[in-house]
């Protein structure tokens, strides 16, 4: 309380000697500059090849040609905004079916479950963009900076020609890259020659130079300035990834059962009573998110499994087994640590059959879906006011609007023919009358039609069924629709 | 104020305002860095904006606001719009403009053009009366239905678009005028019952005999010359059916009463001048389509 009351009570009661003010732990903290060394071995190695795959599928994928036929893109992939249309080599998907689009993600999202729980985050380690392009821009700083060392060397020097130029340069190869990225972005959402083109000539859609200029900065950003700080503290999967990993999954380990106790060994000291690790640091220098993978399983680690790549070659040097740190599960090390021989590692669990399951149930329905995809679609869409009219004779009259969806790359005459309701007469704005109750219709190639229809019934139910066939007369291929005639009592 | 009287709380180490208030004292924290610096941007923001944009109102003696570097005048800016929308439209409308209406209607792509433009038009121009998508309301047609009171061809709607009904402004607008038969005494309250019922006869309905005989004569006198002989009705001068089951203005006794005794001479304006030929020829192709017309 009396804290509370503040100076002028202390003054008064405790006399002279007011005592300092608590300190408070400073909740900011500044970031800690961290300089990657370079690590040589197995997971190096597929890190580039990975690199080298992601990165160049990610720039090479929009130039691939794909041929559909006359007044169609055709780019292998292509997000045809402007067409609405989506285009995946000899998949075409209309806005009318996005739900693939849908299926897609939900399978990917059921993919990354399944790996994590498996391997662990693989994605965050392997290939997540963040990921990829933060090692490409340290392999570029690495270039002109030389490796962690010299880096760190570097920084603490004062401004010298040899640090401007070093510095200049990355930057401007890190924009270069940046650019790049941003551009290859946009070939995919426009026909890439052309955009190409256009871009550098002043033709090209605003949103093009919007979107270019978007994802250059955040290349040059998220890649080059922030780095391991977007995994730790903007991406959302660091946090559900805890509840997608268990005691059974493959995660980057620090084996502290073999490890432990750990500490420098001198030449002449025996292995008899201690620990492995003999705390050279490498596993922590090498690490992209400055972190101790002795310290566990957290939050920060993406599992890239360098440090394994790093102890490995030390263990080789001081003449250890390899795999202090190495792809293991939590259950095996608590066995090691109880003295129990470690299980095999399963990876048939009921986590994973589910999620294989699931991944197999969905893969499957868009398969069919997309092996048994209609050529054609019809919506009919009933006026909605007038509702109904009635006609001077007594009878009711609903208006309703067709479209036909042609997927075909041909023009094509399809055949209408409405049933359901005993003496209804049906017309077509713009059409003859309709000779035993069918109507031609002629549909663009590869576009929507629309059409408007009147449908005449004589006074009965207020509500009934009318069906709309539509053929193919070449192919056969039909669809019903089943819409609403209505009338008063 | 000097160092020495700054007041420090011991508890959080930042200055207070030195105001003591039954010995609470309020903390005089600094504002966040980067809330100052937002500040001072909107700051700069505010004053390149006064400099580029209007920005300051009419003062006494200047007449208008300031217009800015910029000119920027969001009056122009629709103006120049509307003119777009024109140029753009152009090539189109001169294509319904060469094309005949049957042509329009039964070419597919100059019809879905011409609805398209006849849906929008009429939601902006007709629809305040003839609501949406022609349903009609007591007094104004519906154009959704079979029943035509003066023509319900193509030719014909393009027509009353253009020269409106009873029009005063308009020389060539579609005329008739049905006489205030009650109101200006040219009937007997008595014949008039007699007439609603001799009418409720004709659309087929329940009706009083007798009164429907005493009718016979003046109808034949006072409607047939306009309505028909058989109440069929007669496009030529707007005369409704009455043997049909369609009432424009009310089909129970007491609507008939009304319309014989006062008479309904309902206006559509003409649109000549106000929308476009083009407009008019994609209205007309429109408003045919609705009920597929004539």
């Amino acid at each position: 309380m009396v804290e509370l009351l503040g100076p002028h009570n202390k003054t008064s009661k405790e006399g002279a000697s007011a005592p300092a003010p608590p300190q408070h732990e400073d909740l900011y903290a500044k970031r800690r500059q961290i300089y990657p060394k370079l690590a040589h071995g197995k997971f190096r190695t597929i890190k580039w090849i990975v690199m080298a795959l992601t990165l160049g599928a990610y720039y090479i994928v929009p130039w691939i040609r794909w041929d559909r036929g006359e007044g169609i893109p055709n780019q292998a992939v292509l997000a045809d905004f402007a067409g609405e249309k989506f285009y995946f080599f000899w998949i075409q998907i209309w806005p009318q079916e996005a739900y693939y689009i849908a299926g897609l993600l939900i399978l990917a999202a059921l993919f990354l479950f399944l790996v994590t729980s498996l391997f662990g985050r693989v994605w965050c380690g392997y290939t997540c963009p963040q990921t990829v392009w933060t090692d490409l821009y340290i392999w570029v700083e690495r270039a002109f900076e030389g490796d962690r060392a010299a880096r760190m060397r570097l920084d603490k020097a004062p401004w010298s020609f040899n640090k401007v130029w070093r510095k200049l340069g990355k930057h401007i190869v890190w924009l270069i890259i940046a650019f790049w990225t941003g551009g290859a972005f946009i070939l995919y959402w426009h026909d890439a020659p052309t955009v190409a083109k256009g871009w550098f000539t002043g033709e090209a859609p605003l949103s093009a130079y919007w979107f270019a200029g978007i994802l250059t900065m955040t290349t040059y950003f998220l890649a080059g300035m922030m780095r391991e700080q977007v995994c730790t503290y903007m991406c959302p999967w660091p946090r559900i990834q805890g509840a997608l990993t268990d005691e059974d999954a493959l995660n980057v380990t620090y084996r502290y059962d073999r490890g432990e106790p750990r500490g420098p060994k001198r030449k002449d000291q025996d292995w008899e009573g201690r620990g492995d690790c003999i705390d050279c640091n490498q596993c922590v220098q090498v690490c992209p998110m400055g972190i101790d993978i002795r310290d566990g399983s957290q939050l920060e680690c993406i599992h890239c499994a360098l440090c394994i790549d790093a102890c490995d070659e030390m263990m080789v040097r001081i003449g250890r087994p390899k795999g202090l740190i190495a792809y293991d599960t939590d259950t095996a090390v608590t066995a090691r640590v109880e003295g129990r021989k470690p299980p095999r590692w399963h990876p048939f669990r009921v986590r994973t059959i589910l999620y294989a399951a699931l991944m197999a149930v969905i893969g499957g329905i868009m398969v069919f879906g997309l092996m048994t995809k209609s050529t054609f679609e019809v919506n009919v869409l009933k006026d909605r006011s007038p509702p109904f009219v009635r006609l001077s004779s007594g009878d009711y009259r609903n208006g309703y609007a067709l479209k036909v969806v042609n997927k075909d790359t041909d023009a094509r005459t399809l055949i209408l023919k409405v049933s359901g309701i005993e003496g209804a007469t049906v017309s077509v704005i713009g059409m003859e009358d309709d000779l035993d109750g069918e109507f031609e219709l002629p549909v663009d190639a590869y576009g929507v039609d629309r059409y408007r229809l009147l449908v005449t019934a004589p006074a009965g139910e207020p509500r009934r069924t009318l069906i709309f066939e539509t053929t193919d007369p070449e192919t056969g291929e039909t669809t019903r629709n089943s819409v609403p005639f209505q009338g008063a009592k | 104020m000097t160092d020495q009287n700054k007041d420090i709380d011991t508890h959080s180490g930042t200055e207070t305002t030195g105001h003591s208030w039954d010995g609470i004292k309020e903390l005089n924290t600094p504002l966040p860095r980067w809330w100052l610096i937002v500040w001072y941007a909107t700051i700069v923001w505010a004053i390149i904006y006064m400099i580029l944009m209007p920005a300051i109102p009419a003062l006494p003696g200047m007449g208008t606001n300031t217009p800015g570097l910029r000119n920027q005048s969001d009056r122009d800016n629709v103006a120049v719009a509307v003119q777009e929308l024109r140029d753009k439209r152009a090539a189109s409308s001169a294509i319904l403009l060469d094309a005949s209406l049957e042509q329009i209607e039964t070419d597919r792509e100059l019809q879905q053009f011409a609805l398209a433009m006849g849906d929008s038009l009429f939601g902006d121009n007709c629809a305040t009366c003839h609501g949406s998508g022609g349903r009609g309301a007591k007094g104004y047609p519906t154009l959704a239905d079979d029943v035509w009171l003066w023509d319900g061809t193509l030719d014909g709607i393009q027509y009353t678009i253009t020269h409106g009904i009873r029009d005063p402004e308009n020389l060539d607008t579609r005329f008739s005028m049905m006489p205030r038969f009650g109101r200006d005494g040219l009937l007997e309250a008595g014949q008039i019952d007699d007439l609603v019922e001799y009418v409720v006869d004709l659309s087929g309905r329940e009706a009083d005999g007798a009164a429907v005989e005493r009718a016979t004569p003046i109808f034949a006198q006072q409607c047939a010359s306009c309505h028909g002989e058989n109440g069929k009705g007669m496009r030529n001068v707007g005369a409704p059916n009455l043997t049909d089951a369609d009432w424009l203005f009310g089909g129970n006794r007491d609507d008939i009463y009304n319309t014989i005794y006062n008479a309904r001479n309902s206006h559509m304006p003409a649109w000549e001048g106000r929308l476009d030929d083009a407009s008019i020829k994609a209205l007309a192709v429109y408003v045919h389509s609705l009920g597929g017309g004539e």
